[in-house]
């Protein structure tokens, strides 16, 4: 077990990359952010699989891989499923003695989208869970499935303008809420749970550690800001990130065996959501008057939300 | 190989056990990109200059192409915070020993994250055209800015 010292930027910047560049993901798209740190968090071996989604077709376009790392897809929805046999057929050689190299650390990581995460690969994922294989599995959560053209998925939230749920005259968007897939989750059991965003790199690291370090299913919701999708700037990747945790749109939290849970990021000024709905031009038809009660509500849902996670902090159940 | 252009491939893939490559039409459905040319131990140990990257790796490859901006380093500014490092979305600053050296071009696409998140002032990093040469946009730096009231 190595993980990498992420004392300060200075230090983890010692870690050697093993995503290559020249994957085709967009220009400041927030994927390969998270998987670089995912990975630049560990010196451990580490066995990878990814859903179909935006980063799986990113990085693995033939003739080239942009992996450096034992890395398998299979499927749309059964990166779980693919972790898990992986996961099982390691302890079996364990346990046989054939492995070449029995005393190497390894660890076992599965990537996949909201798409694939809250959706297609939903039961795989329970299943996995269920079963309690040691891996660590990472929703990069960008609310849309972005790589087929920017289809509404259950993690869309409410407001927000798809190809398949189209802001208009009559519509202001999504209108159903999205899951909870962090409280789902942990109401699995699954000894560790949280929610992360790449802005706040020292708290994702951790996270990603304390996942890797911990023995069973590990599951950790990502924010991914699409440049594409949502309709940002490129350049702005980290500073609509930072609008989502300040906002409290994305709350940074974990949650331990399924009832512990802990705020890990608490903004000093917490903003008001219509400044993260004003940069991106997915939620532009909020600002219309007839879509302003829209934004109240959701305003209300947020500070709610806030409320229950603190109350449940403290509460300890 | 020299860096390659993408979509243009003229390689096979050689399926386990076999002799020959074949193309992407003829082969058994589950295909090995062999990342590296021999085999190696764990790369998180190995920079990547020494890494036997075989003509499979992407960083064999290079996305120059998509910029019509490119990012421009300046040095001498510079206080290694590595920011642009930790954000940079395309592995395309080159950090050694805590160090900031500068940026990889084969493989940036040009996206503006690293400026934006570069904290001196003035940026030790700033977007300039994509034909500028950096020894000139070096010379075109702005002034310190002065703090607002
Ligand atoms: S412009 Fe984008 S891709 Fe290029 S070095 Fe900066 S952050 Fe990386
Ligand atoms: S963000 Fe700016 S100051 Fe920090 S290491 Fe990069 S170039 Fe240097």
């Amino acid at each position: 077990m190595a993980l990498r010292p992420i004392k300060n930027l200075k230090e983890f910047s010692t870690a050697n990359e093993r995503l290559e560049g020249a994957h085709l993901l967009c220009p400041g798209c927030a994927h390969s952010m998270i998987v670089r740190e995912l990975m630049n968090a560990t010196d451990d071996n580490l066995v990878i699989a990814t859903n179909t989604g935006c980063l799986e077709v990113s990085t693995a376009v033939y003739p080239y891989t942009s992996w450096d790392t034992s890395w398998i897809h299979i499927g749309f929805e059964n990166a779980a499923s693919a972790i898990s046999g992986a996961e099982a057929m390691y302890k079996a050689r364990k346990r046989k003695g054939t492995l070449k190299d029995p005393d190497a650390p390894v660890k076992f990581v599965a990537f996949g989208g909201d798409g694939s995460t809250y959706d297609i690969g939903f039961q795989w994922l329970s299943g996995a869970i269920e079963r309690g294989h040691d891996f660590t599995y990472i929703c990069l959560d960008n609310e849309v499935y972005a790589n087929t053209g920017g289809q509404r998925s259950s993690s869309t939230p409410v407001g927000a303008s798809t190809t398949t749920a189209q802001a208009g005259r009559v519509s202001y968007g999504k209108k159903e809420k999205k899951k909870d897939i962090v409280a789902i989750m942990a109401a699995h059991g699954a000894p560790y749970v949280a929610q992360v965003a790449p802005n706040k790199w020292k708290i994702m690291a951790k996270v990603f550690q304390k996942a890797l370090e911990t023995e069973g299913p590990c599951f950790i919701n990502t924010v991914s800001a699409c440049t594409t999708e949502w309709k940002f700037d490129p350049k702005n990747t980290i500073e609509v990130t930072d609008l989502a945790t300040d906002t409290l749109i994305f709350p940074i939290y974990e949650i331990v065996n399924g009832t512990e849970l802990n705020i890990l990021y608490r903004p000093k000024k917490v903003l008001p959501v219509e400044e993260y709905f004003a940069a991106q031009g997915r939620f532009k038809h909020l600002f219309k008057p007839e879509n302003r009660h829209i934004i109240d509500q959701i305003q209300k849902d947020v500070n709610e939300r806030w409320e229950y996670l603190q109350r449940r902090e403290e509460a300890r159940v | 190989m020299s860096k390659g252009v993408l979509a243009t491939p003229k390689r096979g893939i050689r399926e386990l056990g076999a002799e020959e490559l074949v193309g992407w039409d003829e082969v058994t459905q589950g295909t090995i990109l062999e990342t590296f040319e021999t085999e190696v131990d764990n790369v998180a140990h190995i920079r990547p200059e020494e890494r036997p990257y075989s003509d499979f790796s992407s960083y064999t490859a290079t996305v120059a192409s998509w910029r019509v901006i490119k990012p421009v380093y300046n040095r001498d500014i510079c206080i290694d915070c590595q920011h642009c490092w930790v954000w940079c979305p395309d592995t395309s600053i080159v950090s050694r020993d805590k160090q900031m050296l500068g940026i990889d071009y084969d493989h940036c696409k040009g996206c503006g994250v690293c400026v934006e998140v570069c904290p001196t002032n003035p940026k030790s990093l700033l977007m300039f055209a994509e034909a500028e040469e950096p020894e000139v946009a070096l010379t075109k730096w702005p002034e310190k800015k002065k703090k607002e009231k």
